[in-house]
């Protein structure tokens, strides 16, 4: 069984500069963007699953743990976030807090059950434990169902920061996108990365080294799903809704299309493939079921031809990891 | 207690569709090494073969039992002789996203054209009616379902199990490399698998036509269910499928009756506990 990205390079002083400099320049056109007239609300939205498609690669690309289910972290978050700021009208600050929180407690429970049962039984797994939550969401409560939580108060953040003005808002969410996207970095170069990279690579040599794969595993679990939580949080403020949409196997599915576009195991290809399926649904929202049909044919047209996705088709041709 | 026996006979006939669809998720991954994501996508269509055979061609229940699956079948070896043969020796995940994707493409091209509803598929005049069997009243069609799907299922286990056929797949499954170097054609019996397995999806698809009424998205929700039936009986025996297909219908139904908010989610639920006790699944070899 071949991995599945065939380019490990070596993480080199060089390499980190490139990468450095990439995110530098992400980072400003992302900054720049209230001045282009560029609709805000629709780059909020991308940001927030930008982070989501990155906190998932985490475990697929650097763990080799395919979640079928990573929609559960997103939904939970946003339900407990929009539940906190609603009915506790607690300050934005707080009710981000909550949501991760939950997200947290989620990805341990869910963690140590599928963490159980490897490859394509864990994808089976994480996606039956999603479906059980969207059953529970839809039932509780709290969530109010097939509405929703509607109608959230976006508030002041820290007492200052008056989150119903987009262009506040926007950088809000930019830099907590940025600060997510900076800690995974941390995360995949770190130690703790590269062995998640030789357990991915060879699982039994890393055993046999007297690493204890399993809970390496647990860790980038329950750090993903964290993470996604994040992006869950924040997407609250943008819709100003939280609903089952969010929680639903169709949005996992959807996660998993934006990182294999943008390449599976790559550091910036999730940001591309987020902005890529995000900008695909806006133009083709008039098109109906259509959408569904262009997202399973770019599923296919990825596997059969190009698997390495945007970003590391690029990678690749440079020899360089981006 | 009346209510009690119709929800078992509801078990039972979700049981029959969990088993025919384990049955052929399994066999297909013996052979293919794919989780075919595709299977609820396929047994959707089967349900579609029947309504336009019915309503188009004026061909009938009984016919479409048989044409349905072997069209479907064909549909499915064309899948596999034109995209699926091209992950051999990739990682098992590149097969859980084709099919993925296949599924979302017949389902959003069935969506588009018939929406969202269901559409009517009469029971056949021969299965029409009841029998009172003194404890409860049994329809005839709901009863000809799990026998005729346990007469299949049976079928399946023999011919894998008992027939030099199947002899030859359980070979390849083993050590593909070895059969081929004995004469055996084993990439056309990979297809051939692929069809089997996703005639018994359409099979199903038939079968619960009349019940369940033909709509895009009913294999949606069906195949997370049958995953879930997987990571609870594994995928190493074919009795095993057959089995847990059977006894998670028939828990269901008894939810259903006893505690009805939990129905959705019993299955889920036992899976959960099944990996908490036995985390290689009930009948499973270590994957």
């Amino acid at each position: 069984m071949t991995a599945l990205t065939d380019d490990t390079l070596p993480v080199t002083p060089r390499a980190i500069r490139d990468e450095m400099i990439v995110f530098v320049v992400m980072a400003l056109l992302l900054a720049s963007v209230p001045f282009t007239g560029v609709y805000p609300f629709f780059v909020m939205q991308a940001l927030c699953f930008a982070l989501l498609a990155c906190a998932f690669n985490l475990l697929i690309g650097y763990g080799g743990l395919l979640s079928f289910g990573h929609a559960m972290f997103l939904g939970t978050a946003g339900y407990c976030s929009a539940h906190a700021l609603k009915v506790w009208a607690l300050p934005p600050e707080l009710g981000i807090l909550v949501g991760i929180a939950a997200a947290f407690v989620l990805s341990l429970i869910t963690g140590y059950i599928s963490i159980r049962r490897q490859g394509i039984y864990f994808s089976m797994i994480t996606l039956a434990l999603s479906q059980l939550l969207y059953f529970i969401y839809l039932q509780a409560p709290f969530t109010h169902g097939e509405d929703g939580i509607q109608g959230i108060p976006q508030g002041r953040m820290f007492g200052v920061l008056d989150l119903s003005k987009p262009t506040i808002l926007y950088y809000v969410v930019l830099a907590g996108f940025l600060a997510g996207f900076l800690l995974i970095y941390r995360i995949i170069n770190s130690p703790f990365g590269e062995v998640l990279k030789a357990i991915r690579e060879n699982e039994p040599r890393a055993i046999s080294l007297g690493y204890r794969t399993d809970q390496y595993k647990f860790l980038a679990f329950v750090l993903s799903g964290t993470l996604a939580g994040f992006a869950g949080a924040l997407k609250v403020f943008v819709a100003q809704n939280a609903s089952l949409t969010d929680v639903h196997w169709s949005m996992s599915g959807e996660v998993v299309l934006m990182t294999l576009v943008g390449g599976l195991g790559t550091i910036f290809g999730p940001v591309v493939g987020a902005f890529a399926i995000i900008a695909m649904q806006q133009y083709l929202a008039g098109f109906g079921q259509w959408v569904t049909v262009i997202q399973g044919s770019i599923f296919v047209i990825c596997v059969l031809t190009f698997r390495r996705g945007v970003i590391g088709e690029i990678a690749h041709y440079f020899r360089r990891s981006l | 207690m009346q209510a009690l026996y119709a929800q078992l006979l509801v078990g039972l006939i979700n049981g029959s569709f969990y088993a025919l669809l384990s049955l052929g998720l399994a066999v297909i991954f013996g052979m293919l090494n794919i989780i075919n994501f595709a299977h609820g996508a396929l047994y959707m269509m089967g349900a579609f073969v029947a309504y336009f055979l019915l309503n188009l061609g004026g061909i009938n229940y009984w016919w479409a039992l048989l044409f349905a699956p072997i069209i479907v079948g064909i549909f499915g070896m064309i899948l596999e002789r034109t995209m699926l043969q091209w992950l051999t020796g990739l990682d098992h995940l590149y097969g859980l996203l084709l099919t993925f994707g296949i599924a979302l493409i017949v389902q959003g091209v069935f969506q588009n054209y018939f929406g969202s509803s269901g559409l009517p598929y009469a029971i056949p005049d021969q299965l029409r009616g009841g029998m009172n069997l003194g404890f409860m009243f049994l329809p005839i069609y709901r009863g000809w379902v799990v026998i005729f799907s346990l007469v299949v299922c049976i079928a399946t286990w023999f011919l894998i199990e008992k027939t030099r056929l199947g002899a030859y797949l359980r070979a390849a499954t083993e050590n593909p490399t070895l059969v081929r170097a004995f004469g055996v054609n084993v990439p056309r019996m990979i297809t051939l698998t692929y069809g089997l397995g996703v005639g018994l999806a359409a099979l199903a698809g038939v079968l619960s036509a009349p019940i369940n009424q033909v709509r895009p998205l009913m294999g949606a929700d069906l195949i997370i269910v049958v995953f879930a039936v997987v990571v609870i009986g594994g995928m190493g025996s074919i009795m095993g499928s057959i089995i847990t297909g059977f006894a998670l219908g028939v828990i269901e139904g008894l939810t259903k009756y006893f505690y009805p908010e939990a129905s959705n989610t019993v299955v889920f639920v036992l899976m959960v506990l099944v990996l908490l006790v036995k985390p290689t699944g009930l009948t499973g070899r270590a994957a």
